[in-house]
């Protein structure tokens, strides 16, 4: 993988909930093995841009869009684009932790028994790989067999980015996955998520300002639906060039 | 563990300011070098070398801000970032005065006339040594380092009347050297004022640990 090539590339996009538009002519690229922020108040359209680069929005009705998403330079609108295939390749970690009612070894092993792996020494490898890429291996290694559900909240939302990593994605969305989480178990997600990107691309909806700067490499602030400013996290964070930026990190809105 | 970016960027920070406060000590040596033997290109290196302090300092006050900024750093953490910002203008003061130093002996063609009395060196050693044990006590953050040295200023202070009465004479008894006993008594100010700055380092040391600045609570 090049480095700092687009991997993602959005161009001219307008997204529509029946006639309520939440995406207004949106134009962004977002670099290989980086860590973009997208961030901004409720109902800016954030969670709606990260859904869209897996297409989960096609599961809502009425949802619609113009425009254009690259991966790699392919359209992933294009009909012969296996969705399924899309969705193991960008992978999401949503806001409040879902994991699936079975054993911590099971939640992990899903995808990859899903598609077809069936040897127990490459499953368990799978596992043992993808939590400790998500820095969980050492909080769980002794009790993978416990159900998901006994952990705390903090491990479930590592579990779950352990649960994409073991698809070997190579985007990873997360849509604030650190809201509700105590300050420890966010450092620790911020800690993996900063490895992570030497392999992957990630696009995270931070839960605040602060991680935001910390963790990324790039920012890009939205509001109702607009792409306001994007560029070097640094710069969008210490001498934003919008004005509404400016004002929303100082927390004058939102 | 946890933070360990912010711990690896607070090290660096910590490593900055020492590097800078090494390459001041050299800079008042060499000023005081270059004024007793008239090294006019001594000089010279000494006013350029003072461009890489200045942006040393801007450097040191980035990493400053934006780790302010970014990780909202409190109690100790807060008190370390504040201290290196001020002991970084202290530093950048104390260069500035070398290359002042500097630029005094290169006003004149000739060696100046009280280049070889020795109170100044005496002087100029003095204030040396505080500088370099204010940059150890922030080493080490060691906080008694830091109150003794602050309190060697006085003898620093002693020399400079020393030598400010020693040039009453001159100005009694040798008018024709006027113009280069006000420059002597120029470099003896500028080197109290080093010293000075050493003791503000001090101070600053001892704010990071307690939060106290001369015995006011600001942190």
């Amino acid at each position: 993988m090049v480095q700092n090539a687009s991997k993602i590339s959005v161009s001219g996009l307008n997204f529509y909930y029946q006639k309520k538009q939440a995406i207004f002519d949106l134009n962004l690229k977002i670099h290989a093995n980086s860590i973009l922020s997208v961030f901004g108040p409720a109902n800016s359209g954030i969670t709606t841009l990260l859904r869209s680069f897996n297409r989960l929005c096609d599961l809502t009705p009425g949802a619609h869009m113009e425009g254009q998403i690259l991966l790699d330079g392919k359209n992933i609108y294009a009909p012969d684009i296996i969705v399924t295939e899309l969705r193991r390749k960008v992978g999401m970690v949503f806001d409040v932790p879902t994991p699936l009612p079975m054993s911590i070894f099971d939640n992990i092993a899903y995808g990859p028994r899903l598609s077809g792996m069936k040897s127990k020494k490459l499953l368990f490898q799978s596992v043992e790989e993808a939590l400790k890429m998500a820095a969980l291996w050492e909080d769980v290694k002794d009790r993978l067999s416990m159900p998901a559900a006994s952990l705390s909240g903090g491990q479930q939302q590592r579990l779950c980015i352990a649960r994409v990593l073991a698809l070997k994605p190579e985007v990873i969305l997360l849509d604030r996955p650190c809201s509700g989480l105590d300050p420890i178990s966010t450092a620790k997600i911020e800690e993996s998520l900063s490895h992570l990107k030497e392999k992957f691309t990630i696009v995270i909806a931070p839960h605040n300002v602060q991680q935001a700067g910390r963790i990324s490499d790039r920012a890009a602030f939205m509001l109702m639906g607009h792409l306001i400013e994007e560029g070097p996290a640094r710069a969008v964070f210490a001498n934003p060039q919008d004005q509404r930026t400016n004002d929303y990190i100082t927390g004058r809105f939102g | 563990m946890l933070r360990a970016n912010f711990e690896k960027e607070l090290k660096q920070l910590h490593t900055e300011i020492i590097e800078m406060g090494n390459y001041v000590q050299t800079a008042i040596k060499d000023s005081m070098a270059a004024f007793k033997a008239h090294d006019l290109e001594l000089c010279q290196a000494i006013i350029a070398n003072d461009k890489n302090v200045d942006e040393k300092e801007k450097k040191i006050e980035a990493n400053c801000l934006w780790l302010i900024a970014r990780e909202q750093p409190i109690a100790s953490d807060l008190r370390k970032i504040t201290t290196a910002l001020k002991i970084a203008s202290d530093m950048e003061r104390i260069a500035d005065h070398a290359a002042d130093i500097a630029e005094l002996t290169m006003r004149i063609e000739a060696k100046n006339t009280f280049a070889d009395s020795s109170h100044i060196y005496q002087m100029a050693d003095e204030a040396i040594a505080m500088v370099k044990d204010a940059v150890t006590a922030y080493v080490n953050y060691d906080m008694l380092l830091a109150k003794a040295t602050a309190k060697k200023d006085d003898k620093v202070d002693d020399y400079f009347n020393l030598i400010k009465q020693e040039l009453v004479q001159v100005f009694n008894n040798q008018p024709q050297n006027l113009d280069q006993a006000i420059d002597f008594l120029l470099i003896a100010k500028y080197l109290e004022r080093i010293a000075d700055h050493a003791v503000n380092i001090c101070d600053w040391v001892r704010f990071s640990q307690t939060g106290k600045h001369k015995n006011t609570r600001i942190f």
